[in-house]
């Protein structure tokens, strides 16, 4: 147990309980442990496991809540009640819709390659959970604070790229193929301006540990960085793959693209995935822009981070709501033409203030926003200048000459189309 | 570099969610973009037109409720209008006016349900269709008040409507009205200027006029290309002659325009129904029986008469051979003819723009298959 | 692509989340506290100390109060009512339905019986499961002797179960619709909370002249 473990709430809680005559514990005024001297490596065992069953569930029952959640905030978007039967205010829906997802039957297609096939829904729910283990739930609340932490995210999300495609291949299906080359076009580009839209962070903050990044935020870098943050939460969107990026499952064109041929407990694993991923975004938005569990003292830090978590997730349900599909096209061109260059310019704006301020202090930071926030309206409105669609000036509601000559004076008014009165 | 790419057919439908009923599409793609495109329908057939031969004047109404199931009183309408030509019927005058203030509240209905729908394959997720359809229940259930039916509603009879509007219509119409403007405003200020709504469908699908005059298109999707042509101002039929409006036109012919077309109309048919409730007068709302029996028998001959549907010009062909029957009924089906050009738009497109395409041209297969 | 049509689309939904949803519930409507106090008819403090147990259940969101569907009074429902004593068996509602589902068949009410004279109703059925409620058997009937419902719970598990018998039109609630029965709605009958007992509520539709007609509507509108 090195001092980094100690350090972290939630392994010196499980592990001293249980081996609290340890050297390293005593000193931390913990009073006898549950095991006897010498078993240090069990301890240290179980606390691992203890660990991983918590956070694992702890996210699994978030799902679970958030999928709830999810279906009456879109009702009452649609002016709607949502789901409001099946236990208190409808809270029982999603676990009786995962009970009817577990029975239902496991259907694999004659051409499905089967071991892929079976494969894709691990691999997809794999590194949707990984995230959760750099991230900073609250003061020492988190299972592992790595150096390089926002890069892990980074390379565990793009993962998610292969689950797809192996998904729709192995389903032998034009549709998910379809769908699958969509999802790659879409998760590369966009891979991009989301890495680049931390670079003003990491730099801000000197290092790429969330820990740190949290640290560094007297003032949220939502702040500070406004551009920084519309280029992350545009591209987290479409990381995501869901509305308006939505162009992998694209219910209205695909039907549900490399899902098709899903069934059970199968598709309920890609279902929990789709939406780890929403908590994981949500997670990683409010670590990177709106200071982690920071906040007033009184209230635990826990709290704050979940209370700036559900208000990230209701921003993006609001999205999803709200805006229609975007175009295969559109998408690259707005990754390519419109994020990758907003992104640049924040760098640049970013390094040269912290080529002024190196060591931001909290009143630094204040001068920061105040220089970044018309640099970000003037380049975002520049942006869509250049890539919008102009509006028709004035759709044209005259009542004059139409335009081709139509045929008025053969037929003339007051009669139907040549019709004779009939039964003379 | 050119990358050596192979087309593939996807075959789309008809238990797809986006085909506004059972069509099915064979596509061929290379990339996302369409190669080829051949249209297959006929799920839905109900013979409909075979079923009218069995069937007496009057019951023939519950047959053209179900073609387009989303605007039974236009074809009520339609019908109606066939008959009355057939067998000279002169119809009450209330009796019109009340079928003129049912097929224009159809006929917003019809045209919510079209942008809903068109925005439903935009890939928004409900939220426009779910406003659309609020609006629609207000509409159907004054429709209820009316016949005591919400869709199919069986509301004409050769000579007017079956029965007086309730005395708690009126008020509940006037509320209706301004309820509906409220709709159609929240939708334009959701839709008309949203730049994504804009960039999907501007310039897409873009139809000459000269094409649609040859292929006998009709209904908005003419209207949008320029072309002034709406049957309720070039031929009226009712009371259109005493009702002053404005024909909605755009330029464009592509699929916004189309879009445009149907909220603006949907506007002007709540003037239409303020003109008709300013003009409406009392008396009876159909024939006597000794004028008009139930069991009408029209003398040998035939008939045409064509409306202004929502989805264009519904025409209804009857041919008489004297008995309570009749011998043929023909049905100029909207949907159907302006579906004939739906290879002509999809054909150098995304495959993202297809089902929007598709929903532009606002078919209904009850109708299109019948 | 980005520019200020879409924050008007955001304020658009926003507003949408704020107003109370249209939703009607059927058959019956979750409350909390407020909403079963308001049911149970007193305020929220007295149900609280009166009636611990439902306060509980409202309070975990579970409590529930049934709803009535709003229903228009010509609403063309199922369970058609019907009056024997009205009924000549002349079977025009069977003439007249363009399904043909109605079945009657008639027999003279005793032995040398003449025309004209009574007659004995065997069978009268309908068959609901194949009905489209277009109400043209009620528009036929020269006597107003079948009246559409106002019901429309009636599902079955077996189909024949669906058809309406001689039978049961007798021992149906006599609460008839107002479709296409003008006199009901002239006497201000109201379907769903009374029922007619005697055919002779029922009433014979009388047309209006056109001065009546004239009078009644410059005084409404």
């Amino acid at each position: 147990m090195n001092q980094a473990m100690l350090d972290n709430s939630l392994w010196r809680n499980i592990y001293c309980v249980l081996a609290g005559d340890s050297a390293q514990c005593a000193s931390r005024d913990y009073s006898a442990g549950l095991l006897p001297g010498g078993l240090e490596w069990l301890a240290f065992l179980l606390a691992a496991a203890a660990i991983i069953g918590l956070v694992i569930n702890g996210i699994l029952g978030g799902v679970i809540v958030l999928i709830w959640g999810e279906r009456r905030l879109f009702g009452r978007f649609q002016s709607r009640t949502g789901p409001n039967r099946w236990g208190p205010w409808g809270t029982l829906t999603s676990v009786a819709d995962a009970v009817k997802t577990m029975f239902k039957e496991d259907l694999v297609p004659a051409d499905a390659d089967r071991i892929l096939f079976n494969l894709a829904p691990i691999l997809i729910a794999a590194p949707a959970l990984l995230v959760f283990s750099v991230i900073p739930f609250g003061v020492g609340t988190y299972v592992a604070d790595l150096n390089i932490g926002l890069l892990f995210i980074m390379a565990v999300t793009s993962l998610t790229t292969l689950a797809v495609l192996t998904a729709a291949w192995s389903s032998g299906n034009r549709i998910a193929i379809l769908s699958a080359l969509r999802s790659v076009a879409l998760l590369i580009s966009y891979e991009i301006p989301m890495a680049l839209a931390v670079v003003g962070v990491i730099m801000l903050a000197g290092s790429m540990s969330l820990g740190d990044i949290i640290a560094a935020q007297g003032v949220p870098f939502i702040l500070v960085q406004p551009l920084g943050f519309f280029v992350f939460f545009i591209a987290a969107m479409a990381e995501m793959a869901r509305a308006p990026f939505d162009l992998t499952e694209a219910e209205s064109e695909l039907a549900a693209g490399y899902l098709n041929d899903y069934a059970s407990m199968k598709f309920g694993l890609f279902f929990l995935a789709e939406f780890m991923a929403e908590l994981s975004t949500s997670a990683i938005v409010t670590t990177l822009f709106l200071s982690g569990w920071r906040g007033f003292d009184p209230i635990p830090s826990q709290f704050w981070f979940i209370a700036k978590l559900i208000a990230v997730l209701f921003v993006i349900i609001w999205f999803r709501m709200t805006l229609p599909r975007l175009r295969v096209d559109q998408v690259l061109k707005f990754a390519w033409k419109g994020l990758f260059e907003l992104t640049m310019i924040n760098i640049i704006v970013t390094a040269i203030l912290i080529a002024i301020w190196p060591q931001p202090t909290t009143g630094q930071l204040w001068m920061m926003a105040a220089i970044n926030w018309p640099v970000a309206i003037i380049s975002i409105w520049g942006v869509s200048k250049l890539l919008g669609t102009p509006a028709y000036d004035k759709p044209q509601p005259t009542a004059e000459a139409p335009t081709y000559p139509v045929a008025s004076e053969s037929i003339p008014a007051g009669s139907v189309l040549g019709a004779e009165k009939g039964g003379d | 570099m050119a990358i050596k790419t192979q087309p593939v057919t996807v075959n789309l439908g008809p238990q797809h969610p986006s085909t506004h009923g059972v069509f099915r599409m064979r596509v061929m793609f290379d990339g996302e973009e369409i190669v080829d495109v051949e249209p297959i329908f006929g799920y839905l057939h109900r013979g409909s037109e075979k079923l009218a031969e069995e069937r007496t004047y009057t019951q023939i109404i519950t047959l053209t409720d179900r073609m387009d199931y989303v605007s039974s009183m236009l074809n009520n309408q339609g019908y109606i209008l066939a008959v009355e030509k057939l067998a000279g019927i002169e119809p009450s005058p209330r009796g019109v006016w009340l079928r003129m203030i049912a097929s224009e509240l159809q006929r917003i209905a019809s045209h919510l349900v079209a942008t809903g729908f068109l925005l439903q394959d935009l890939g928004a997720l409900g939220t426009p269709l779910i406003y659309a359809m609020r609006e629609r229940e207000n509409i159907l259930d004054l429709f209820e008040m009316l016949c005591g039916a919400r869709i199919t509603n069986s509301y004409l009879r050769p000579g007017g409507v079956f029965m007086d509007a309730p005395d708690e219509f009126w008020p509940a119409l006037d509320r209706g009205l301004d309820d509906i403007v409220n709709t159609i405003d929240e939708l334009e200020t959701y839709l008309s200027g949203n730049e994504i709504v804009f960039s999907r469908t501007k310039g897409t699908a873009v139809l000459p006029p000269e094409l649609l005059i040859n292929a006998s298109i009709t209904g908005p999707m003419l209207r949008a290309s320029g072309v002034d042509w709406d049957l309720r101002h070039r031929a009226p039929y009712d009371y259109y002659d005493k009702i002053s409006f404005e024909r909605i036109l755009h330029t464009a012919s592509d699929n916004y325009a189309r879009y445009w077309v149907r909220v603006q109309e949907a506007r002007e048919s709540v003037k239409i129904i303020k003109q008709c409730i300013e003009q409406i007068e009392p008396g009876e709302v159909r024939p006597s029986f000794d004028e008009v029996p139930r069991l009408i028998r029209p003398p040998a001959g035939d008939a045409y008469a064509a409306i202004e549907g929502s989805k264009g010009e519904l025409g209804f062909y009857l041919v008489s051979d004297g008995s309570i029957a009749p011998y043929r009924m023909h049905v100029r089906a909207s949907s159907l003819i302006n579906l004939t050009l739906l290879r002509e738009m999809l054909i150098g497109g995304q495959f993202g723009d297809l089902f929007v395409t598709f929903g532009s041209v606002d078919l209904n297969m009850g109708e299109v298959d019948r | 692509m980005i520019g200020l049509g879409l924050p008007r689309g955001f304020v658009v939904t926003l507003k949408n989340f704020i107003r109370p949803p249209v939703t009607e519930q059927y058959p019956d409507r979750h409350v909390g506290l407020l909403g079963a106090a308001k049911e149970a008819g007193m305020n929220p403090f007295q149900f609280l100390v009166k009636k611990p147990a439902d306060s509980l259940k409202a309070i975990a969101g579970l409590a529930t109060v049934p709803v009535a569907v709003k229903q228009s009074p010509r609403f063309r429902g199922n369970e058609f009512t019907y009056f024997e004593d009205r009924c000549t068996a002349c079977a025009s509602c069977a003439k007249y339905c363009p399904l043909g589902i109605i079945e009657i068949v008639s027999v003279p009410g005793k032995i040398d019986a003449q025309e004209g004279e009574s007659y004995k109703l065997e069978v009268f059925d309908i068959d609901i499961g194949r009905c489209m409620f277009c109400g043209l058997c009620v528009e036929a009937c020269p006597y107003d002797a079948l009246h559409m419902g106002t019901n429309f719970e009636r599902s079955k598990y077996v189909r024949d179960e669906l058809v309406i018998t001689k039978e049961e039109l007798f021992d149906a609630p006599k609460r008839p619709s107002a479709f296409y029965r003008p006199q009901f709605e002239e006497k201000g009958f109201d379907p769903f909370k009374e029922t007619i007992e005697d055919f002779h509520d029922a009433g014979r539709h009388e047309q209006k002249t056109y001065d009546e007609l004239k009078k009644k509507w410059v005084d409404e509108r």
